[in-house]
């Protein structure tokens, strides 16, 4: 076992050493996508190109109106004077939002009757039109406080003043609510998916395109023995995708990192075993390159979508949310974001870890039992 | 042929791809150190056979044996007992040949002592002397395939098994390799080697003829030559030569006439036949000279055999 264990890896890595631009393949585009994520992903709506449109021109409305603008949420593309230039500006896509201050507007206040404003906003990215109407409530209810400070006490002391229940926000485990803490972890996590995936599957195959798998399978050697030696070096790679990903998430994007390494060792061990099943599975299914290159390319997406990288699972139809057991991303980046940023042990995240030894068991097994008949 | 056991025995085998069948109730028995030649054209069911023998594919019926394991039920040890080369190149090309014969060995299990002997063999047989750490796929094809040969070889096996071994190889290097094949023979190795060269038939002590998933003749070519057309062959220089063979399909006496370059040659029941040939061709116009009787070719035996098959289905195959 261990000898033909042995030459089996020595054959692998001497093929890794000729091969001119392994090297390149396996560490710039992983580098280059952390960096790409590290920067452009991101929740957070800022330079919102707005469009006013100030019918009072008062003082009341240029002061709501520096409002917005200091905020730096919002950027100021277009004052109108006209509602059919807002009109435009959002068809064509030169504003996201506008803000209409109706005539009358400083009266309404000043006679403390509830004065209309309106905001119109682009909702094509939902997303992006719902956070930026968040902030425009913010910013509106920031300028009503300082507006009812401002009015004495005599005209609204006629009722007893307001009690108000103040919100104190505590965000755990990420104070600043800084996105990319949220996604660095994820993408380690991805990245790893789809490299170890896809090596492992056309490295399979390959074999198989050449021949030399055939060779092989007239030798006694035991399925278990060929796998082993064909995945070994897929696993450390993985594991040094994760170490690479995660120094560059650590140092550069300074994330940090409060949970136990251990902990990230063994979750990385059972998500790289999940990987590995997954991409042995996937060549028991291809004859050729291109067949393996076109069943990457069609489960890399929902393996993605299915993860909760990005999309709340909760907020899935059931039947999807099924599909996502399935998914050993999922456990991983429950693992991965917790020991990143939570710091939890065990005791929490034994289950994420069992269901990924559960799967990458399951899918080994079922490659190595397919694995004969692949040849028929 | 000795008295031994026979090395490989395949009774009934057969293999179905879906509604396909590849290989249908073969029968053979082949002796130790003997060299069978597998003979048929493309999609005969040459190399699913040779899989079938190797424990690559479950035969869907019958059963074979190679050196006393049963290939359906001791895979295992039928590959341990077993090289094998098959007709696509299979070594590492990004390795180099002594890297390539390592790892064959380290996959075999060649005792360790033995390893330096039988790599040294290796590279002696195919003539890669000085060229030990050249990568292989840089190597020219003959050198390649009788490296790959040295492989198959590396753990002794006592049986081989040769799928279209020499198939984009040139002339020279083929028959340098039937001579490492003989050599290999002498020694007590059983060989079952496919080809589709008919010329490399000759080298074979016996021929297994198949059509069709269907085993069509087996014998010594001699046997075959002799047996195997059912007439006698003669050969006609005449023209135009689409005219003759027009004309003689429709001769009485005339069992096959098929062009060998530019010549005819006119399979006939018996001897007086072939005399009214040239008379029945010169009435029609067509000049000939006189037909010369000639030892058919094992391509002749071939091509009659299979015809006279799809004709009677079911009834031609000679059994010596």
């Amino acid at each position: 076992m261990f000898e033909r264990l042995q030459v089996m890896l020595m054959k692998e890595f001497l093929e890794l050493r000729r091969d001119r631009w392994a090297m390149f393949r396996l560490i710039v585009p992983l580098i280059i996508q952390v960096i790409i994520y590290g920067y452009a992903a991101t929740f957070t709506v800022n330079h919102v190109a707005t469009a006013v449109l100030d019918l009072d021109q008062s003082q009341a409305s240029r002061s709501l109106i520096s409002h917005f603008v200091a905020t730096g949420r919002f950027h100021l593309v277009d004052v109108a004077d006209r509602q059919e230039q807002i009109t435009h500006d959002i068809n064509t896509g030169r504003a996201t939002l506008a803000i209409v201050i109706h005539a009358g507007f400083a009266q309404d206040l000043n006679n403390g009757r509830s004065a209309p404003l309106q905001v119109l906003v682009d909702g094509t990215n939902s997303n992006t039109a719902l956070i930026a109407l968040g902030y425009v409530s913010q910013i509106v209810g920031q300028f009503q406080a300082e507006e009812m400070s401002g009015v004495p006490q005599a005209r609204a002391g006629a009722t007893a003043p307001a009690v108000t229940a103040s919100l104190q926000e505590r965000p755990w485990f990420n104070p600043g609510l800084t996105d990319r803490w949220f996604f660095i972890p994820g993408v380690i996590a991805t990245l790893t998916l789809v490299q170890v995936v896809n090596l492992t599957s056309f490295a399979v195959v390959r074999e198989r395109e050449m021949g030399t798998l055939e060779q092989i399978m007239v030798s006694p050697i035991k399925p278990v023995e060929f796998i082993l030696g064909k995945t070994l070096p897929f696993f450390l790679i993985g594991f040094a995708d994760v170490a690479l990903v995660t120094a560059v998430g650590v140092l550069w994007f300074q994330v940090p990192f409060v949970g136990n390494p251990l902990i990230m060792l063994l979750g990385t061990s059972l998500f790289l075993l999940a990987a590995l099943g997954l991409g042995l599975l996937l060549s028991t299914f291809s004859r050729t390159q291109q067949q393996a290159f076109a069943l990457n390319f069609f489960l890399v997406n929902p393996l993605f979508i299915l993860s909760g990288f990005a999309f709340p699972i909760a907020a899935m139809p059931r039947v999807l949310q099924w599909l996502t057991l399935v998914n050993p991303l999922r456990y991983f980046l429950v693992v991965i974001r917790a020991v990143f940023l939570k710091g939890v042990g065990l005791d929490v995240l034994w289950p994420p870890l069992a269901a990924m030894t559960l799967l990458g068991v399951g899918m080994l097994t079922i490659s190595v039992l397919r694995f004969r008949k692949s040849l028929d | 042929m000795t008295g031994s056991q026979p090395v490989v025995v395949a009774e009934g085998l057969t293999k179905r791809f879906g509604a396909f069948t590849a290989v249908d109730r073969l029968d053979l028995s082949i002796a130790k150190g003997e060299v069978v030649g597998f003979i048929g054209p493309n999609g005969a069911g040459k190399s699913t056979t040779i899989r079938m023998l190797c424990g690559l594919l479950r035969p869907s019926a019958g059963r074979a044996s190679v050196a006393g394991f049963d290939v359906g039920r001791q895979p295992e040890a039928v590959r341990a007992h077993i090289g094998y080369m098959s007709q696509k190149f299979s070594l590492y090309g990004d390795l180099t040949c002594r890297e390539n014969l390592r790892f064959f060995a380290g996959i075999y299990r060649v005792p360790r002592q033995e390893r330096a002997e039988r790599t040294h063999f290796a590279i002696t047989m195919a003539g890669l002397e000085g060229r030990e750490d050249m990568l292989v796929r840089t190597l020219a094809g003959g050198w390649k395939q009788r490296l790959a040969l040295g492989c198959a070889i590396l753990h002794r096996p006592p049986v081989l098994f040769l799928d279209e071994p020499t198939s984009g190889v040139e002339p020279q290097a083929r028959r340098r390799f039937w001579d490492l094949i003989h050599t290999l023979a002498d020694g007590g190795v059983t060989i079952l080697v496919s080809t589709h060269y008919m010329d490399e038939a000759e080298y074979c002590n016996r021929i297994t003829m198949i059509d069709a998933g269907r085993l069509v003749a087996i014998g010594s070519p001699r046997e075959l030559r002799q047996q195997g057309l059912g007439g006698q062959l003669f050969e006609i220089v005449c023209a135009p030569l689409g005219a003759a063979l027009a004309a003689l399909r429709q001769a009485p006496g005339v069992l096959e006439v098929d062009i060998f370059g530019d010549k005819l040659h006119v399979l006939v029941h018996e001897q007086a036949v072939a005399e009214t040939l040239r008379p029945f061709l010169t009435e029609k116009g067509i000049t000939a000279d006189p037909p010369r009787s000639i030892a058919p070719s094992l391509e002749d035996v071939f091509v009659q055999l299979v015809s006279r098959r799809s004709k009677a289905p079911g009834d031609a195959g000679i059994k010596p």
